[in-house]
């Protein structure tokens, strides 16, 4: 870490609590396509999580820590929900028709395209906030 | 699955979202924005051709058939828009490499062009009032960027207008979206079509129309609100003006073509009148404006008004002749008003200024230059045998035909000054010598911009100047097809049957 955290108790909290954070934004991902939840709320607790380290600590730190540069992630999210879309046009589909496998993943439950959708979105909303967080706090 | 209507909104986003994925490295991204250029106007040819061929296409967005899900419709309106925003996507694109500078290359504007046009395609193609809603936000939020980026002191100044303007009219445009979809139960435009005609309350339907006369009314720069346009459209470098001059506006004025000739047509004796005024008084105050100017930039900007009254006034007449003039029309004046940006860009690029005081002698030094301003200024200004002699003499026939004279009047009123603002910029900028009566000095020629910038920047231009002339000289084929678009577009049939498959 580059330079000493502002609040022990903080700092020591802030590193407890972004992996039960980062758990809890995947389960809501998951429970989202029937009940409340979903790519853009659980990405905005992903998001949640990282500002409360960069505050902790620094922008720096919450960046290296994320490994990815959020610009990256919201292309890649963009690349992701194009493609789920894109499945449906090789059966003859129209875009974005929504494809449902017959069987079901144990715990997670059955994944078609609009789960990928989500994840999409979820990876989106994630690049977009710690884009605006991350520029914020370093201007 | 209809991938002909798909694949032009298809080509902008996968440009943008390889953009992103390059952030950071200007000159992979310069090659995606051309080949995503170059893609727009090839898929938009395609699509262009085939709804000629085989009529007006349909896809259903997820399967979800119409009236229910979102719709994707490409009429012959549609895709000559479409194809004309990839034509001038291209052009944009060329122009912005070579002279676009590093750090808006650096801060993603390919990306941000590729997702503008993304919304601008959207909205040219969807069947659907409130998916109508989403792709002008698309596109504006985009347009927001573009317009500010560089943070230079009048270009804030700028973006808050537009901003502002466009927030509101934004709002209005949802209210009256919910009202109607409150009043019919129906957001697919071919279902309002049929189900408008069968509302009780005539009353209401009026009022909506005049509420998304002004939603559209304040994105297109009608009158008594368009001045937020020339406030802020001087501001950003010449590429995004271009873009910006070519699309935005026009998807307001596409909007309310689309809108009052399929849903809005129960009470036109009154809602076409109140376009017919508006469309006088737009075009008048619109080149009243540029006749005081002397920054080139903002003169134009006027003249972008002003000739957003002519292609309105086509709608308010409301025959197929006004029609297929307005969609002739709009095409010349994409084609001419960019190609006059673009040549105010060079000689800014030449000699750092817009002010029309400050420059001169451009025909002495640079020929080819001014022929080059020379064929879109006289094109603007109605002369034969340019494409706006063509698209002028079907208005101002068509208002006769409807008994207006005053507006044929007016059209012709305005085209006079059109011709003495556009004569301005070529006394001023081309012919004019110092004032002792000597040759100017230090004119900057052409050939002081580098071979390799000079045809990048040249060409855009002449592409732009050789089809303006084409379609003057050759106007028959292209008057044709115009025709046809306005039949299209009054019969509603065609429309009805191909997203519905029911009788009208």
């Amino acid at each position: 870490m580059k330079r000493r955290p502002a609040s022990v108790i903080f700092a020591t909290g802030a590193r407890y609590i972004l992996p039960l954070m980062l758990l809890f934004a995947f389960f809501i991902l998951l429970r989202g396509h029937n009940e409340p939840g979903g790519g853009f709320i659980g990405g905005l607790v992903v998001a949640c999580g990282f500002a409360l380290f960069a505050l902790a600590y620094s922008v720096a730190d919450a960046r290296q820590i994320l490994r990815v540069d959020p610009i990256q992630l919201i292309g890649w999210g963009l690349l992701l929900a194009l493609l789920s879309g894109l499945l449906s046009l090789l059966l003859g589909l129209p875009f974005m028709t929504g494809l449902w496998p017959d069987f079901a993943i144990p715990a997670i439950g059955k994944v078609g395209t609009p789960t990928i959708f989500d994840v999409a979105v979820f990876l989106v909303v994630i690049g977009v906030v710690l884009n605006v967080v991350f520029s914020l706090a370093e201007s | 699955m209809n991938l002909v209507v798909f694949l032009p909104l298809f080509v902008p986003f996968f440009t943008g979202i390889i953009g992103l994925l390059l952030w950071g490295k200007p000159q992979a991204q310069r090659v995606v924005s051309l080949l995503g250029g170059i893609g727009l106007t090839l898929v938009g040819a395609n699509l262009l051709l085939t709804v000629i061929q085989q009529g007006i296409q349909v896809t259903y967005i997820g399967d979800w058939v119409a009236p229910f899900g979102i719709t994707l419709v490409a009429d012959l309106l549609s895709a000559i828009m479409v194809f004309v925003a990839g034509m001038m996507t291209l052009s944009t694109v060329i122009y912005a490499i070579v002279t676009l500078d590093a750090p808006r290359e650096r801060n993603g504007f390919h990306v941000l062009l590729h997702f503008m046009l993304f919304g601008v395609i959207g909205a040219f193609l969807t069947g659907d009032i409130f998916n109508l809603f989403v792709w002008y936000e698309v596109m504006l939020i985009s347009s927001f960027v573009l317009l500010v980026m560089g943070g230079e002191r009048a270009q804030l100044e700028g973006g808050i207008k537009y901003v502002t303007l466009n927030l509101i009219a934004s709002a209005l445009f949802l209210s009256a979206v919910g009202i109607l979809y409150g009043v019919v139960g129906t957001l697919n435009m071919a279902h309002l079509a049929i189900l408008v005609p069968q509302v009780e309350q005539q009353g209401l339907i009026t009022t909506l129309a005049i509420l998304f006369l002004f939603a559209f009314g304040i994105k297109s720069a009608l009158f008594p609100v368009f001045f937020w346009l020339p406030a802020s459209y001087h501001t950003p470098p010449i590429a995004v003006t271009v873009i910006f001059s070519a699309l935005l506006t026009k998807v307001g004025i596409y909007s309310l073509i689309r809108v009052f000739t399929l849903i809005f047509t129960t009470d036109t004796a009154f809602t076409h009148t109140v376009l017919l005024i508006i469309a006088a008084l737009t075009m008048i105050l619109g080149v009243l404006g540029a006749v005081a100017q002397f920054e080139m930039r903002r003169l134009l900007s006027f003249h972008i008004i002003s000739q957003i009254g002519y292609l309105l006034m086509g709608l308010a007449l409301f025959t197929p002749l006004s029609l297929a003039a307005t969609v002739f029309f709009l095409v010349h004046v994409i084609f001419a008003k960019s190609a006059l940006f673009l040549v105010g860009g060079i000689i800014h690029h030449m000699t750092g200024t817009y002010d029309l005081k400050k420059l001169g002698g451009f025909y002495r030094v640079s020929p080819v230059l001014s022929v080059l301003f020379f064929i879109p200024a006289m094109s603007l200004a109605g002369i034969p045998p340019l494409s706006g002699f063509w698209a002028k003499y079907a208005l101002v026939r068509a208002g006769l035909e409807n008994n207006q004279p005053w507006i044929v009047a007016a059209a012709l009123g305005v085209s006079i000054l059109t011709m003495f603002s556009m004569t301005k910029i070529w006394a001023e900028a081309f012919l004019k010598e110092a004032d002792d009566g000597k040759l100017r000095e230090n004119v900057p020629a052409l050939q002081s911009i580098p071979a390799a910038l000079r045809l990048p920047m040249l060409a855009p231009i002449i592409v732009l100047a050789v089809l303006m002339v084409v379609m003057g000289v050759a106007a028959e084929p292209f008057f044709a097809l115009s025709l046809q678009t306005a039949e299209q577009l009054l019969s509603r049939t065609e429309y009805v049957q191909a997203v519905l498959g029911v009788q009208l």
